[in-house]
């Protein structure tokens, strides 16, 4: 699939959201990979963690379309490997709270597993809800 | 005798009693006190990951100000509220003005002085893995273990600072104290899926059970663990696989307290240990003798 990319990238509002978001400067990456290679969930997701981060940098707002965010259980492997010193982890929740912040996705109580310990249920509504 | 503020945490109190109940055995056994702190609330179960959001930290912060008030050192068994409360604690050291708007809001003001130690740190470096090797009753002599670390006790490590993140051996330097033989295996510092078993049942069942096999394929005989959150899903992953899956017998998985308290010779009952978990961790030590014996 092509994705048109433009000087616009520079200016796009959606960088700099991210940035304020997250803390990270996306500038920083240079595509080695290694955030994909040791992430746990990189062989599940349709964007992998490296290509979320170099469509952030060209400024393709299709990165949203993408469920890999959803997927990131913030484990901070990526973060342990960065060698530019990013957290990828922290780039998906930025991802994720824009998301949740526009009401995007709501997690239904009654769809909580009974039995998982409260710890659970609470990084659950505090990850996956806009509460 | 030594004595710590202890923070028990929402998840301990309930579903996860036998942790609570089996780290204060240990604790007794090993004349070191930890004494619940006062007016205790939920840490928030995950430290915040945005940076232009402070509300999320004004939980742990009331927590470290109230701990503040009763001691300077706050001991935690859960690996999310450990993670949690270290991050917030560290925090108040490194950001002055977020720390203000924090105290402003909750109009308790934290600021700083507090050591926030896991109960494994305190078990190392004040009580000394050498005096816990002294003070065992029943070694759990042989017993493959395979210790457990998951995410939260390790990483982000320039904030952890518990172990080395990529080769730690806090958990293991403990099992070999105890009699234990630790198992070496490539998953144990991986994720156990954690809050994804909400949202997403099938990634974190995937990544629970490749745990569990990569322990199992090691020789483990039991896992070792420090969070709730991790017992739950490796233990809820196994259940699915249960028919489905080619291994007859799950792999149990039991709180490090509950090992340790055993070694130390407090009854089963008193570390809530069913007596499945009984007798696999007996028959794990008597046939790993026997296979000695016959060397």
């Amino acid at each position: 699939m092509a994705y048109p990319i433009s000087a616009e990238v520079l200016t796009n509002p959606l960088l700099h959201k991210i940035k304020t978001i997250s803390g990270q400067n996306l500038s920083l990456c240079y595509q080695c990979g290694k955030c994909s290679a040791t992430c746990p969930l990189a062989t599940q997701m349709d964007l992998m963690p490296h290509q979320i981060v170099r469509f952030l940098q060209l400024g393709l707002e299709q990165v949203f379309d993408a469920k890999s965010y959803w997927l990131c259980a913030t484990c901070f492997s990526c973060e342990t490997q960065c060698p530019r010193g990013l957290d990828v982890s922290k780039i998906c929740e930025a991802l994720r709270t824009i998301k949740l912040r526009n009401d995007l996705r709501d997690l239904k109580i009654e769809k909580l597993p009974p039995e998982m310990p409260q710890q659970g249920l609470v990084s659950a509504f505090r990850k996956l809800s806009p509460y | 005798m030594q004595s710590y503020l202890y923070f028990p945490g929402c998840s301990l109190r309930t579903v996860a009693r036998d942790f609570d109940d089996s780290a204060q055995a240990c604790a007794r056994a090993l004349g070191v006190e930890l004494k619940e702190m006062q007016g205790w609330l939920c840490c928030g179960a995950v430290f915040s990951n945005v940076a232009d959001n402070i509300m999320t930290n004004a939980g742990p912060n009331r927590i470290l100000a109230r701990a503040r008030s009763e001691g300077d050192t706050l001991v935690t068994l859960c690996a999310g509220c450990h993670n949690v409360l270290k991050r917030a604690n560290l925090q108040a050291g490194r950001n002055a003005i977020k720390q203000e708007q924090i105290n402003e809001f909750n109009e308790e003001k934290y600021e700083g002085g507090l050591s926030v130690l896991h109960f494994l740190e305190i078990l190392r470096d004040r009580v000394g893995f050498s005096a816990v090797r002294d003070a065992v009753k029943a070694p759990l002599q042989g017993l493959s273990v395979g210790a457990y670390y998951g995410c939260l006790l390790l990483r982000p490590f320039d904030e952890m600072k518990l172990d080395d993140p990529h080769r730690p051996s806090i958990f293991e330097d403990l099992l070999v104290s105890i009699g234990c033989t630790p198992v070496d295996y490539p998953s144990r510092t991986e994720c156990c899926g954690s809050y994804l078993g909400v949202g997403s049942p099938d990634a974190m069942a995937l990544l629970s059970r490749n745990v569990v096999q990569s322990a199992r394929s090691n020789g483990a005989r039991m896992l070792a663990v420090s969070c709730p959150l991790c017992k739950y899903n490796l233990e809820t992953s196994q259940k699915q696989d249960l028919g489905v899956s080619s291994d007859s017998q799950p792999l149990p998985v039991v709180y490090f307290t509950q090992l340790l308290g055993l070694a130390l010779g407090a009854e089963p009952e008193s570390l809530r240990l069913d007596p499945l978990q009984v007798q696999a961790i007996h028959g794990g030590m008597h046939t790993t003798l026997e296979n000695v014996s016959q060397t």
